[in-house]
């Protein structure tokens, strides 16, 4: 009995050699078959792709207010956006005019957008029923000012459709 | 055909005949001394390099590819970096062997390539008891880094040194028993001795599987004595930040990496020399044209191609397999290198009395 | 003051104390451990949290419920879309409003497909803990492809908040159940690779068998979930016991394995990677048509409290919600689960090594800014 142990117990020690070294050459065969095979690398080289590079259609960059050719923009002033925002990124400021039918109407002044607060939670864009917000494809945000960070989204000498001339 | 040899000698002759024999030894003396450097730091920094390129292409990534073509700058540019960086200073620290330690781990690794045969007559030092001294040197480091991680009065470091400290006098034995196995078929402990038994077929070949044995042993247990991967235990990112190089910055910092690169190197042009015939080109037996074509090959790219392929190994390992535990690693080799090597070595000596190898 | 064991004077001078953190390569985070050490030898340890507190659950007073959602993104940023869909469910279920099968489809999908990311991020991470540096960037790689589905839909990468009370924010995109489909032929070509690289390893195996035993017992006690606690038998899958969203709709095995150690908290995930792939497989060609928002006039919670558990990729994610029936919470509490989870890795840890401790921090897959919240 002890004799059949002994034995058990060196085919053990055998089995363990063996095992160790058909589990080892397993591994390798994974790393050396991903080695010998350059077309496997999936890196991207970022800067010099930056032409070709596309990001995915519903990517959230940064929020812009959408203009058309005539530079004019949709916005008219409802405060939703900025009301749904749970971190205060967005600030509209208006002026009030007199409207064609002599009623006073706010229009919009500047359309002030804090990207350093924002956490691209994407609640604003749904938001607006005219549509007038979405996000844009830009990704390389950053920069060495934080100041520049707070941005105004309507373009100088921009008007809302709304607006009756 | 690619003898250096006569080279050597006349530069020897030069300087002896127009210099004291003082001053002949003095300048041969700076000269070596100059080699050996500029080839460490050369060797040293592209093997960061091929390191950094070979995991990069396991793990499906490019490798620097930035500084220069192909990257091939990076590792420079790394160390100025380094060089630049500054030394910080650890209080409670034992300044002096902090300071000691990184240059004794890389002055025991610049001894040993004395002894390496790079090419018939291209060694610096053709040493009678050459193994004997590659392994005396090689087990050198192991004290700096103790010292180092004694030194710098930090936790991680200890732990970091005395891992290594066991591992390495572990290892020591194995490294030093499968050696001897190739000492024994080869009858000499000098270098040039082993590779001129090698001239009509390597160790690896015709030591029967008893060399085979010996050589993935000695594969092993010499990765485990360069404190790399799978056996980086020492350093243990995950666990001990960086184990005995904790502290060190800049400079000091580069010190150990190198030595631990130009270890590898030394492992691997042990191995080279002891299985793989050294610089001697590789013959098939009969095959008169193709060892003609063969011997049209310089020795030095033999020795540094062979070399080169066993240092791919080392980092094989290194970037597959998951590292040991300390209990675990020693228990590889009391339970099971060590016997193994010894009942090798028996049969090898047996083998070698019958005259049975080839 | 926190009471620390720096503090205490140690009567045996064989054993000193190791500050692990909260800046160590393998707490993955801003977690701290005070180990008591005897050589390398773990005595105990106590492990400290708060380090990335953001009072998270009292920013959510002040917010509305759609808005909370954002915030449930940084709890833990692995299953940020299985954690928006708990606090939706809370609010639906507060509302008596169920949603369309189109939108329990669509965010059982996310979930499952979120739940495989976490769980390769898991893996490479694991790996790396261990000492095998190449799973990392192997894990990474196939996590990309998941990644790259949610980006399209979604927008984002990480912190999706997709997932609204009364549905989705958006439809998915055109390409949606192409390329989840190509994922799941290409993961189930890859995921082999993992088990050859690491799962069959010697050393790997050596390093994690009957190492931190956690016995089923000690997994109710301290209300260790998710693969953690499956690892020890405890049965506690939620999409099992409570099936929320498409759960009941699909058939799927729940995974346990009986010894606890770390090697069987590592199979049950890798089990579940392939477990997840058979349920995407059986959702993703069947999408009902309809639509994706429910018509609501306000998202309010009426007056009482509420309760959601959802089986995130790291355990049972609980959202208490407190409401005085206003359009915020009165009170919201999140039982999230790596906060149950972390505090059993001193009964695990003890008498073990110090790379042991690693490999079982790693195997119970700790997300810090979860248990902080």
């Amino acid at each position: 009995m002890a004799l059949l142990k002994t034995i058990k117990e060196i085919g053990k020690y055998f089995y363990e050699i063996y095992d160790a070294v058909t589990s080892s050459v397993r591994g390798m065969m994974v790393t050396g078959s991903y080695f010998v095979r350059p077309s496997t690398i999936v890196t991207q080289q970022y800067p010099e792709n930056r032409d070709t590079l596309k990001m995915m259609d519903n990517f959230k960059g940064e929020l812009m207010l959408i203009h058309d050719e005539n530079n004019k923009h949709t916005c008219n002033v409802c405060n939703t956006c900025a009301r749904r925002c749970p971190n205060g990124s967005i600030e509209i400021i208006y002026k009030k005019v007199e409207g064609a039918d002599g009623r006073s109407k706010k229009i919009l002044d500047k359309y002030i957008y804090h990207l350093e607060t924002c956490s691209f939670c994407g609640l604003c864009v749904p938001a607006c029923d005219e549509f007038a917000l979405k996000f844009d494809q830009k990704f390389e945000l950053a920069v060495f000012d934080r100041s520049k960070l707070t941005k105004v989204l309507n373009m100088p000498g921009s008007s809302s459709k709304a607006m009756k001339e | 055909m690619y003898d250096f040899t006569p080279l050597i000698d006349a530069i020897t002759n030069y300087l002896n005949e127009n210099f004291s024999p003082f001053w002949a030894g003095t300048i041969s003396m700076v000269l070596l001394g100059i080699v050996v450097l500029m080839f460490y730091a050369i060797l040293g920094l592209y093997l960061v390099y091929a390191e950094r390129k070979i995991c990069a292409r396991m793990q499906n990534r490019m490798g620097p590819n930035r500084v220069g073509p192909l990257g091939l700058f990076q590792t420079i540019a790394d160390l100025i970096k380094l060089l630049l960086k500054e030394l910080i200073y650890i209080r409670n620290a034992d300044n002096l062997l902090f300071n000691i330690a990184p240059f004794i781990v890389i002055v025991a690794s610049i001894m040993a390539i004395g002894a390496i045969p790079f090419g018939k007559g291209l060694q610096a030092l053709d040493l009678n008891i050459g193994v004997l001294y590659i392994l005396a040197i090689s087990s050198m480091g192991v004290i700096g880094i103790l010292i180092a991680g004694w030194a710098s009065n930090s936790k991680y470091s200890v732990i970091g040194a005395m891992r290594s400290g066991a591992q390495v006098i572990s290892y020591e034995l194995s490294v030093g028993l499968a050696i001897l196995c190739i000492v024994t078929y080869a009858g000499s402990l000098q270098f040039s001795e082993i590779i001129a038994s090698q001239q009509d077929g390597w160790w690896l070949f015709k030591g029967h599987i008893p060399a085979v044995i010996a050589f993935v042993i000695y594969l092993i247990a010499g990765t485990a004595e360069t404190n790399r991967g799978p056996f980086d235990l020492a350093e243990a990112e995950s666990e001990l930040t960086a184990g005995f190089h904790t502290e060190y910055s800049g400079i000091k910092f580069a010190f150990f990496f190198l030595a631990e690169y130009m270890n590898m190197f030394i492992i691997a042009a042990v191995a080279t020399t002891m299985f793989l015939g050294g610089w001697l080109p590789f013959h098939i037996y009969n095959w008169q044209g193709f060892n003609r074509i063969m011997d049209f090959i310089p020795p030095v790219f033999w020795f540094f191609g062979k070399t080169a392929f066993m240092i791919y190994i080392m980092m094989w390992f290194k970037w597959t397999f998951p590292r040991l535990r300390i209990d675990q690693l020693l228990a590889l080799e009391w339970k099971y290198l060590l016997p193994i090597n010894i009942m090798n070595l028996l049969l090898i000596a047996f083998l070698t009395l019958m005259q049975w190898h080839f | 003051m926190e009471e620390t064991l720096l503090d205490i004077d140690l009567k045996d001078k064989e054993e000193y104390f190791i500050n692990m953190g909260p800046q160590h390569p393998s707490t993955h985070g801003v977690l701290r451990f005070e180990v008591c050490l005897q050589g390398e030898k773990v005595k105990y340890l106590i492990p400290h949290c708060g380090y990335i507190h953001r009072g998270i659950e009292k920013m959510c007073e002040h917010l509305t419920y759609p808005q909370i959602i954002h915030l449930t993104d940084r709890m833990d940023y692995l299953s940020a879309h299985i954690n928006n869909e708990a606090v939706a469910l809370c609010v639906e279920n507060s509302m008596q409003v169920e949603v369309s099968d189109r939108v329990k489809y669509i965010r059982t999908i996310f979930a499952e497909l979120t739940r495989i990311a976490s769980h390769q991020l898991w893996w490479c991470a694991f790996g790396m803990d261990l000492g095998a540096l190449t799973t990392f960037f192997y894990g990474l790689r196939d996590r990309e492809k998941i990644l790259d589905i949610f980006e399209e839909t979604t927008g984002s990468r990480l912190t999706q908040s997709f997932i609204t009370p009364g549905g989705l924010m958006a439809d998915v995109h055109p390409n949606f159940q192409k390329r989840v489909k190509d994922f799941i032929a290409y993961f189930r070509k890859k995921l082999p690779e993992y088990d050859q690289l690491l799962t069959g390893n010697i050393i790997f195996r050596a390093r994690t068998k009957d190492i931190g035993i956690m016995s089923k017992e000690m997994a109710i006690d301290f209300g260790v979930t998710g693969p953690s606690g499956r690892g020890s038998g405890f049965e506690c899958d939620i999409r099992k016991i409570a099936p929320y969203s498409a759960y009941p709709f699909v058939k799927f095995n729940e995974i346990t394995f009986p010894t606890g150690d770390t090697n069987s908290r590592y199979l049950v995930r890798i089990a579940e990677m392939w477990e997840s792939l058979n349920i995407l497989e059986q959702l993703v060609d069947n999408i009902p048509q309809g639509s994706t928002m429910l018509e609501l006039k306000a998202i309010k919670a009426p007056k009482g409290e509420f309760y959601q558990r959802v089986e995130t990729a790291r355990g049972e994610l609980g959202v208490y919600i407190v409401s005085d029936g206003g359009p915020s919470p009165a009170r919201i509490k999140f039982r999230t689960p790596n906060f149950s989870n972390l505090f059993v890795i001193n009964k695990l840890a003890a008498g073990h090594k110090i790379a042991d401790l690693v490999a079982i921090s790693g195997s119970l897959d700790l997300v810090i800014p979860d248990i902080d919240r």
